[in-house]
């Protein structure tokens, strides 16, 4: 078993992903292209948020303090989250192909977890994979309608492939504190074969990795993170006196 | 959470939840009335269109900025009450498919209420600066509550038609009257002092008594010119015009599909 120190530091990537990404859909809010499709995403918003709140509490009952201590009172380089959960929504289709490619790298990770020898872990993830197995297959459905559509929405969906992939590697950079639990290597092969799957029945085509992106879960961000925490951690921070809301 | 076009900020972990799921009910209800409309052969697109093109009327509350937290309690407390009153008596409306799209939504926006008084009730007391929040929202949204009931029977357009149709069942200050009846208390139990110093309750009458409506500023709003109307349509055209591609390659691959289970 891992040290407590490592344990949480396992336990504050996954929910600062759910955090980051669940924040950045909920932008959508009364956006989207259609009612249909802004329910949707607020859908997706909600679960995201809803585990990492479930994760929150158990960092909390560890480290004795609140879900909302952990969330708003700490800084970008204390938060572990993938790069590319805090990338911008730009336009729908960069959006649902962010979602599907973290979806699906989220399926498998909890596929992972639900065999493990923790116990925590375990209930985490029975409970999450049922949510995210309805996200991989709605982000999939609007990645192929969007590849295979007009040849408009092709082409945005194909550069938005090519900004995105850079930053997929990182899901597999996995360290000291993952190694103990999740198999980077099965869920890389894995996750490969689903991505190439979905792209070639959109018509798409993953672009040769290059130079990949990486940093977040070590706490490096890009510019846009400082701009989510000013929006989300705004109110508790102005009031720190306040305490409850 | 930038949620709709405002400026809200999240608070806890708890109630970033409560409220997205809360505009994500509002966006359901749109859709429910948008389809009871299309049983009398509307379109939910020419519908939505309409909105766009600045045809349809929409509530004239939601013309105003929300700018601080405690405006979403206010929100919720009062321009959910208020849709609350006229809405529960919709239920009632002769219109089959109407009413019983008010009976879902009643349910939730009396949630939604709830929540709004909820937060209401932590900021009344909490600190200072919370209380002074709290109050600030309600001098802000008071007024503009009032004004969802519509015009005053006398200057109603519409309603002589809607009673005989029985589409409304009460009359637009019945109904004002019954909010406001509701309200008081409820402001008097979370301390804070509703913006009307003629407000006072009437023994003879058994209601409150209230000051006047400014209904040039009431006009003024439903005509385009409140603090927000522009921005609010323009939002919805924004969302409209940038998911045009969206869609049109969704039908595109649908069609593809059936060419292809056809062939």
């Amino acid at each position: 078993m891992q040290n407590q120190a490592s344990y949480i530091t396992f336990l504050t990537r996954l929910a600062d992903n759910n955090l980051i990404l669940g924040h950045r859909l909920s932008e959508w809010c009364g956006h989207g292209p259609e009612l249909e499709q802004d329910i949707a995403l607020i859908n997706v918003a909600l679960d995201l948020i809803g585990q990492s709140r479930f994760l929150y509490q158990k960092i909390g009952d560890l480290e004795q303090k609140t879900e909302d201590q952990i969330a708003y009172f700490r800084d970008a380089g204390q938060f572990y989250n993938l790069l590319l959960c805090e990338l911008p929504n730009e336009h729908f289709g960069t959006t649902i192909l962010r979602q599907y490619l973290y979806d699906q790298f989220h399926y498998l990770v909890l596929e992972q977890l639900i065999s493990s020898s923790d116990e925590f872990l375990v209930s985490y993830a029975k409970k999450s994979i049922k949510e995210v197995e309805y996200h991989v297959m709605q982000s999939k459905a609007w990645v192929i309608r969007l590849g295979d559509g007009t040849e408009k929405s092709h082409q945005k969906i194909k550069a938005s492939l090519d900004k995105l992939w850079p930053y997929t590697d990182e899901f597999f950079m996995m360290d000291s504190v993952e190694d103990p639990l999740l198999e980077a290597e099965k869920i890389k092969k894995q996750w490969l074969v689903k991505v190439n799957q979905t792209l070639s029945e959109a018509t798409l085509e993953a672009p040769e990795q290059t130079w990949p992106q990486k940093g977040g879960k070590w706490g490096k961000h890009t510019e846009h993170l400082g701009f989510i925490l000013a929006d989300m951690q705004f109110l508790q921070r102005a009031y720190p006196d306040a305490k409850a809301w | 959470m930038n949620i709709t076009s405002g400026t809200e900020e999240e608070v806890t972990m708890d109630e970033i939840g409560t409220i997205t799921d809360f505009i994500q009910d509002e966006a359901g209800h749109g859709l429910y009335l948008y389809s009871a409309m299309e049983t009398l052969g509307k379109s939910r697109d020419q519908s939505l269109q309409e909105l766009i093109d600045g045809k349809a009327k929409y509530s004239s509350i939601f013309n105003y900025p929300t700018t601080s937290w405690a405006d979403i309690g206010a929100i919720g407390w009062l321009v959910d009450g208020a849709a609350i009153v006229n809405q529960v008596a919709l239920q009632r409306t002769s219109y089959g498919p109407y009413a019983r799209a008010m009976v879902k939504i009643c349910k939730e926006e009396s949630f939604h209420q709830r929540q709004g008084f909820e937060i209401m009730m932590t900021l009344a007391n909490g600190t200072k600066a919370q209380k002074q929040m709290a109050q600030e929202a309600l001098n802000k949204i008071w007024w503009p509550a009032l004004m969802m009931f519509g015009p005053s029977d006398k200057e109603s357009v519409h309603s002589q038609k809607s009673m005989a149709w029985k589409i409304k069942r009460q009359s637009n200050d019945e109904l004002r009257q019954e909010f406001v009846d509701m309200t008081v208390p409820q402001a008097e139990l979370l301390g804070l002092t509703i913006p009307d110093p003629d407000l006072k309750f009437n023994k003879k009458t058994g209601h409150y008594d209230f000051g006047p409506i400014n209904w040039d500023e009431f006009y003024a709003v439903i005509h385009g010119h409140g603090p927000c109307n522009k921005e609010r349509l323009e939002a919805r055209r924004k969302a409209q015009e940038e998911g045009e591609w969206v869609k049109e390659a969704a039908l595109a691959h649908a069609k593809k599909q059936r060419n292809l289970n056809a062939a």
